[in-house]
This record gives structure tokens, C-alpha cells and sequence, in this order.
């Protein structure tokens, strides 16, 4: 399916242009570090002022390497629902999926104090709340998938994902009315999203759980393929559908929840990058696709990232607010330029 | 029945239908290779059940089903995937997909775990928009096509796949008289030059009969099969709709409307 096209001039600007987002987004923050002085120190050598050292590996660094994991990740996880629902307006949020791994999140956060009388948390690690929030995220999208079966249409599904969206986000609501404010700010702070506050052990989880979700989507790339043209036709050129749906949903499932587990519930990069990236690599080829979105959904969040951390202030904006801020008038430019979204 | 070696389908007293629901039963047909086969008869009376059940989208009632003398369910999905290929009435789910990326999706079967193209494959691929006139459109995106070339797609797709056996859903709906014919005397030279069986259900009697090697009638009784003319002597196409609104007239092969 290559069509004659490697895309490798797209792929090295793209490789360029990640590698500038992440020195730009290293380069901001709220102490206003000489870029020289910045380069040299992630070169190993000390820093001017000590501290400048601590912020830069301690802070900057994982906070960045945490936006490439949560950009690609997420845009990886909207490229296979959109693929999978052949539905150009599938992503993790639209589908309720995100709003699946917040009611994870929310039982475990918020939940478990109300219904066991638990005051502290602190022995719930991190890995408890990735777990939970994924397993949120799985659920909704095995009723989404459910349901999927036997509504063809899919303007409804997407309007019972929305649907989805407000019972969980309903019942999120009853927990905070119930829970201690201990709780609800933590549970607050989650979902403004953030991509700053992991530990390098959290990082590496996080990691991991991308990199299954990511092998996973690479072994479905054929298949993937193969729904481009619907499922009866899938079936017809060997394709498993049971299988391949599974595995799909699985990445999906990892990749949305475990990101949204550590990172928040961070909107419309799902849905955006992969019509952003279509418009650089003109190919609906998964095996261009998959690489394509990652790099693409990376550069956005660390951009989204940059943004957020107002130059030369301690104040951090919300990153979930600069994403959609971002993404939204993407979704409708792309939606006004092209009268009809394709995917 | 008798069966001869070149058979590529054998169909022997089958009954479709869903569950408990029988569409239609005592169904015997044979088809040899390079054989263009119709179905044709009035709306609900099987042909898109039959076409699925051979297909292997729907399962069977009873009855027995050989494709190159194995039963259809003893093909693993890849296996089947070899010797079967379908055109369906549903539109394929990505129109943005190009001429050429949606053909080479018809080789599927043959490549990799990546789904990487050999020379094999893309010159299957080039014979594929050779045949049906596609080399021009290569690289336009489905959804900048008329119905007419999206069709031919589809069926260089199907032909892609280069299977025995290729079943179409109606491939002739929506088109306009000259697409119908072009589209028919394509599927005519594959079957005839590829030596490939070709089985599709159609509402376009009067061409089937003159472009089709044997038609399968849909009755709801007896399914006559064979050749067009003997069908047409043996009166069958005169029972295909109520008489009082049309009627056959065997000397033109057509239908006339009683006035």
C-alpha cells in the first residue's frame, strides 16, 4: 500500500521539528535559564547556578519526556478508535472513554474514603490509580464496542458516547458531593491534567504502559488496514475480527487510560492530531500513520506544555485547557476547509 | 449430481435463512471454472442470503457447500481468504483511501504480518488497474470517483485478491445503462480470461442473459440453473414476476410492460 511514496523528507522535519519543541519546552519555566547554559548542562556539564542543574534534570527533563509519552500516546489511541469505528470523530474523549478512566480515577480517589471510611490514601500508590483509571477506561470501551455492534450508525454511536460521558461524569459528581475536600482537590488537581509532577519511577511505568500499547498497535497495523474498508470486507481478506478488534481495543484501553491515570484527562489530542497529521502524510497506511501521529501528537504536547508554563511566572496553566484551547478550532478549521471530515 | 473435476462450487439442497427462518431451500447448482454466473429474481427472495452464505458471512441451514471440492467450513478464515473474494453493496469504510491503496488492500491474504508488498504483489496490483481501466486514477482518493469508477475499483480489488472464486452483491446498482454494460462485459473478460468463477446477484435480467454464462433463477420453488437460452426455452423467466405487470417476451429476451 506504499503507493510509490516513503514520506522520509516528512518524517525527518517532523524528527527536527520534535527535537526543537522538546529543547524549546526544556528552555521555559518559571526560572529563566540561559539557553546556552541550558544546551551545556543537558550536555553534562554543571551549570553557572547548582540549582539550574537540579531543575533541569530533576523537573524539566521528565516533565518533557512525560508530553512526548502523553502526545503520542494519546494521538496513537485516537488514530485506532478512528480507524476502528470508521468514524472520523472518534477519540478517547468524544467516545467517553476518558470520561471512563476519570470514573476510575474518582472511585479510587474520592470512592473508597466514602465507602470504607479510608482518611488517607497514601498507601494507594500510583500504580492503584493507573489501574483504576484504566480499568474505567476499559469498561466504557467494551460498552462503547457493545454497543458499536449493534448500532451501525454512527452519528449514534457517538452521541451514546457523549451519553457515556455524562452518566460517568454524573456520578463523578455525586462522589464530590460526598467526599472531604482533601479529596476532591486531589481529585480536582488530576483532572485539570498535568504532565509535570512524575516521579522518574512514574515515568518509566508510564513508559512501559505506552510501549505495550504501542507494540499492540503495530502488530494490529495490517489488520487496521483491513477496517479501512469495513469489517465485512476485513473478514473477507482473512483478518480475525475478533482477535484484531480485541488487540485494538486493548491499545486503546492502555494507552487512553494509563495515560489519563497519570497525566489526567487531557482533551481533543486524540481527536485532533490524527486529522492534523493526515494533512502532512496523505496516506490512510497505518504502517505511515502510526509513526506519523506519535511524533505529531509529541510536538503538540510539549508545544501545549511550553504554553502552559507562562514564561517567567511560577503560575502553571491547566494543561487540559490549552489543549482544547488548541484543538478545538483545529477540529472545526479542519471541519470548515473540507465541509466534510474524512478519515 | 454430477461432479466433474473442474467444479469450483458445488451446491447441493441448501437452505438459507437466519435461525429458525428459512429463505430459501432446495438450492443445487454447479459452477466450473471461468463460468459468469447470475442470480437474479424479485426483491426478498434470497439473493443477498445466498450470496452471504457463500461468502461465509452468514452460516448455512442445512445442505452442503464445496468450493474446490472442500466444505466451505472447513476453510480457516486465511485459507478462505485465497480462494474467495466479495464485492458487497456497502461502501468501503474509508473513502479517503487512494485507487491503488485500496486495490493493494486485495493482497492482504498473500503478504506479510506488516502487509509489505512483493514484486509479485504489485504486479498483481498493476494487472488489477490494467484490467479495469484504472491506471489513470491511481492516486485519486475513492471519494473523488463516480459510482461507476468506484464500482470497477472494488472488483480490481476483488480481482487483486486473486482468488477462484469472486462473489458480487448487485454491482450494478446506481449505475447508469452504459456503466451496467461495462461493468458486466469486465466481469465477462475475467471470468472468460482468467479462467476465475464469477457469481453475482443482479435486477438486470435482460443483460444477464445476454452476458452470462448460466443464471441462477430464485424462485422460491424449484431455483432453476443453467443456461440462459434453455431457461428461456423452459419458460422460467415467464414465472419470475406476477404476469399480470410484466411479462417475457422470449424472442427479445426482455421484459414488456402489460399495458
Amino acid at each position: 500500500m506504499q503507493g510509490g511514496r516513503t514520506y522520509r523528507f516528512s518524517f525527518l522535519l517532523m524528527v527536527l521539528a520534535l527535537l526543537c519543541s522538546w529543547l524549546l519546552n526544556i528552555s521555559s519555566g518559571s526560572v529563566t535559564i540561559p539557553f546556552a547554559d541550558m544546551l551545556s548542562t543537558l550536555f553534562g556539564e554543571s551549570p553557572e547556578i547548582a540549582s539550574w542543574e537540579y531543575i533541569i534534570w530533576d523537573y524539566r527533563v521528565p516533565k518533557a519526556f512525560t508530553s512526548i509519552l502523553v502526545g503520542a500516546g494519546l494521538a496513537l489511541s485516537g488514530l485506532l478508535m478512528q480507524t476502528l469505528f470508521r468514524n472520523p470523530l472518534a477519540g478517547p474523549f468524544v467516545l467517553g472513554i476518558s470520561s471512563g478512566a476519570s470514573l476510575g480515577a474518582a472511585l479510587l480517589l474520592m470512592g473508597t474514603s466514602i465507602l470504607a471510611g479510608y482518611t488517607s490514601l497514601s498507601f494507594l500508590g500510583d500504580i492503584t490509580l493507573s489501574i483504576a483509571s484504566s480499568f474505567g477506561s476499559f469498561l466504557v470501551l467494551l460498552i462503547v464496542m457493545i454497543v458499536a455492534q449493534r448500532v451501525k450508525d454512527t452519528m449514534a454511536l457517538l452521541i451514546i458516547g457523549l451519553m457515556f460521558g455524562s452518566i460517568t461524569s454524573a456520578i463523578v459528581s455525586v462522589l464530590a458531593y460526598f467526599s472531604s475536600a482533601e479529596d476532591l482537590q486531589r481529585f480536582n488537581f488530576w483532572s485539570f491534567g498535568s504532565v509535570g509532577n512524575l516521579s522518574i519511577n512514574q515515568l518509566f511505568l508510564l513508559g512501559s504502559i505506552v510501549a505495550v500499547g504501542v507494540l499492540l498497535s503495530i502488530v494490529s497495523i495490517k489488520s487496521l488496514n483491513a477496517f479501512l474498508l469495513g469489517e465485512n470486507y476485513a473478514r473477507s481478506l482473512g483478518v480475525s475480527l475478533k482477535k484484531s478488534r480485541m488487540t485494538i481495543i486493548i491499545a486503546t484501553g492502555l494507552l487512553a487510560g494509563g495515560i489519563t491515570a497519570f497525566a489526567g484527562p487531557i482533551a481533543f489530542v486524540g481527536l485532533a492530531v490524527p486529522h492534523l497529521t493526515r494533512q502532512i502524510f496523505d496516506t490512510m497506511e497505518h504502517k505511515v500513520l502510526i509513526p506519523a501521529v506519535m511524533l505529531c501528537g509529541a510536538i503538540l504536547m510539549l508545544l501545549c506544555d511550553t504554553l502552559a508554563q507562562l514564561p517567567n511566572s511560577a503560575s502553571v496553566l491547566p494543561i487540559n485547557a490549552i489543549t482544547s484551547l488548541v484543538g478545538a478550532p483545529v477540529v472545526i478549521w479542519l471541519l470548515v476547509r473540507k465541509r466534510k471530515m474524512m478519515f | 449430481m454430477v461432479k466433474t473435476e473442474k467444479n469450483i462450487l458445488s451446491i447441493a439442497d441448501l437452505s438459507i435463512g437466519y435461525g429458525s427462518k428459512t429463505i430459501a431451500q432446495n438450492i443445487n447448482f454447479d459452477l466450473e471454472a471461468g463460468m459468469l454466473c447470475g442470480i437474479v429474481g424479485i426483491n426478498g427472495i434470497g439473493k443477498s442470503t445466498l450470496l452471504r452464505t457463500l461468502g461465509g458471512f452468514q452460516a448455512k441451514l442445512s445442505g452442503t457447500i464445496l468450493l474446490n471440492d472442500e466444505p466451505l467450513e472447513k476453510y480457516t478464515s486465511t485459507a478462505l481468504s485465497k480462494e474467495l473474494s466479495v464485492v458487497l453493496t456497502e461502501q468501503p469504510a474509508s473513502k479517503n483511501l487512494t485507487v491503488q491503496e485500496l486495490i493493494a488492500l486485495g493482497r492482504q491474504p498473500y503478504t506479510n504480518w506488516l502487509g509489505t508488498l512483493t514484486q509479485e504483489d504489485k504486479q498483481q496490483i498493476q494487472t488489477s488497474l490494467d484490467s479495469f481501466l484504472l491506471n489513470d486514477l491511481r492516486n485519486n482518493k475513492c471519494h473523488e470517483l463516480s459510482d461507476g469508477q468506484l464500482q470497477r475499483v472494488l472488483v480490481a480489488r476483488a480481482m487483486a485478491q486473486d482468488t477462484s472464486l469472486i462473489l458480487l452483491d448487485e454491482p450494478t446498482t446506481h449505475l447508469d445503462l452504459y456503466h451496467k454494460v461495462q461493468i458486466l462485459k469486465m466481469l465477462q473478460a475475467l471470468a472468460h480470461d482468467k479462467q476465475k468463477t464469477i457469481l453475482f446477484t443482479t435486477h438486470e435480467i435482460e443483460l444477464a442473459i445476454q452476458l452470462c454464462d448460466r443464471i441462477l433463477i430464485l424462485d422460491g420453488k424449484n431455483h432453476p440453473f443453467g443456461d440462459p437460452c434453455q431457461l428461456i426455452e423452459e419458460k422460467h423467466f415467464d414465472k419470475l414476476f406476477p404476469s399480470e405487470m410484466v411479462q417475457f417476451d422470449a424472442k427479445t429476451g426482455s421484459f414488456k410492460v402489460n399495458k
